[in-house]
């Protein structure tokens, strides 16, 4: 199993390549539009949410499928969502602010979307810097845990700044925000659900609702 | 990047079918920058009737229909009139208006217009003596244009100005472009070219000029106040609340360039302005 799982570790890497690929081939042969720079921009931070939206849906996956070896996927699509944030966040530094700080700061205090994505991007820092093996050894599972619960918010921030960024069509930030509350729905549910599982096994016995058992003759 | 040179590739593979309009006055109003290539300039277009994408429009506005085609003016006027497309045409002759296009956005074009002053048209009626501002009226097709069906912005799309400012040897009732009649996604068949003022001031497709006495409700200063105002000078030193206005990126350039006050038209409008204090009047 562990050989298949590298297998399809490996194809995936590529696959995840493909929409960097796509957007460096659109820039060479110039077929990225009229405001190439823009879709470049918007389009790596479309699939730095998408990656983001894919590692968040392994979980529920796992627990919809039975299929645990899902997990083992989840770190590789997390670093794809923190890469393609980077070239976002690289984008915008470079091609649309040439590095010019005084700006660039002035844009992260006054204007809510910008804020918001670089708050996304901070947070997702320290997620791909304890990502390695020895860290979550460092840590301890319970700390790396808690910690890579930042997520969470994280996401809905990411979410928040493609909302704000839009001037009134909201749709397709609308789909991302529905998928994103699904996403974290079902590990609210979940987590109820288990809980309440946990307390009624904890409920001695005589608590216990008794079904008769009806024997057919 | 190869932007450049793809641009003028691909200005040669555009099958045009369009029907053409001779140019019959240069006009001295014209710049000497380099347009934009056609196919951007018909291609990356704000048109939200058809939606909120810039390739929408070119995508979907072939539905418009163009004729028949009539303008009304009406208001504060002695006598309203109906003017029909084809006798809006033969108003004034056609002048070639290459004038720069700045978006609130923060993209700039050059583009080759084609059209008369617009004070041509609106002396066609007589304003009383309390007409103080003008109101134009953009067409609602439902059936053809998508945003409208989706209520994305309150409908029909409203502009205005001040007389003055309509009035301006600048200000263009403009028919065509690149030597062509308007394309649909340009808002064809008829529409109002601002040169200093964010493009969103442009009405396309406009169906009704109205004169009024006071400032016209406007669709994108009625929707966000804080964000488009009234006047949408083009100015760098007053930013919109989601980004700086100091620089533009012109379409097919790598690097962005400064914007100018008044998108570099204030010898010619700078008086129109003389008092007003433009960062509260934005």
């Amino acid at each position: 199993m562990t050989r298949h799982i590298e297998t399809l570790k490996r194809i995936l890497f590529v696959l995840c390549l493909l929409p960097a690929a796509r957007f460096g081939l659109g820039v060479w042969q110039d077929t990225l539009g009229a405001n190439p720079i823009e879709a470049l921009t918007r389009g790596l931070g479309d699939w730095a949410l998408n990656f983001l939206l894919i590692t968040l849906s392994v979980t529920p996956l796992r627990r919809l499928s039975g299929w645990t070896w899902l997990g083992r996927l989840r770190r590789m699509l997390g670093l794809y969502a923190f890469a393609y944030a980077c070239l976002h966040l690289t984008a915008y530094l470079w091609l649309d602010q040439f590095f010019e700080w005084s700006e660039i700061g002035r844009d992260i205090l006054k204007r809510p979307f910008i804020t918001a994505g670089m708050t996304a991007f901070l947070l997702l820092v320290p997620l791909a810097a304890t990502s390695t093996n020895g860290m979550i050894r460092l840590l301890g599972g319970r700390r790396w845990q808690q910690v890579h619960r930042l997520v969470y918010p994280l996401a809905m921030i990411a979410v928040l700044h493609y909302t704000w960024m839009v001037k009134v069509d909201v749709a397709r930030p609308a789909i991302y925000g529905i998928v994103l509350a699904v996403l974290l729905g079902l590990r609210l549910w979940w987590r109820y659900a288990d809980a309440r599982q946990a307390f009624l096994a904890s409920q001695p016995p005589r608590l216990k609702r008794v079904i008769p058992i009806q024997t057919r003759r | 990047m190869r932007l450049a040179g793809a641009a003028v590739a691909g200005l040669a593979l555009d099958a045009r079918a369009a029907e053409k309009l001779a140019i019959q006055v240069r006009s001295a109003y014209s710049t000497e920058e380099t347009p934009t290539p056609y196919r951007h300039v018909t291609g990356y277009n704000n048109f939200q009737e058809f939606g909120p994408y810039k390739e929408d429009p070119a995508e979907l506005a072939h539905g418009l229909r163009t004729r028949p085609w009539s303008v009304i003016i009406d208001g504060l006027v002695q006598k309203p009139k109906t003017l029909a497309i084809e006798d809006i045409l033969k108003l004034a002759p056609i002048e070639d208006r290459t004038y720069r296009l700045r978006c609130v956005e923060g993209w700039s074009m050059v583009v080759p217009w084609l059209g008369f002053p617009l004070s041509a048209l609106l002396r066609q009626v007589e304003p009383l003596g309390n007409a103080k501002f003008v109101e134009f009226t953009s067409v609602t097709q439902p059936d053809v244009m998508p945003g409208v069906r989706r209520h994305t912005l309150p409908w029909p799309y409203r502009e205005g100005l001040r007389l003055d400012e309509a009035m301006h040897p600048l200000t263009l009732a403009c028919v065509g472009l690149y030597g062509e009649v308007l394309p649909n996604q340009n808002g064809a068949p008829f529409r109002l070219v601002v040169p200093w003022k964010y493009g969103f001031k442009s009405a396309k497709s406009i169906v009704r000029i109205r004169y009024t006495e006071t400032e016209p409700l406007t669709t994108w200063n009625a929707l966000q106040p804080d964000e488009y105002g009234f006047y949408a000078n083009v100015n760098p030193d007053v930013s919109h609340p989601r980004w700086s206005q100091a620089r533009e990126r012109r379409l097919g350039e790598f690097f962005k360039r400064p914007t100018q006050l008044f998108n570099g038209y204030a010898d010619q409008v700078g008086q129109l302005y003389a008092g007003l204090d433009l960062r509260k009047h934005y």
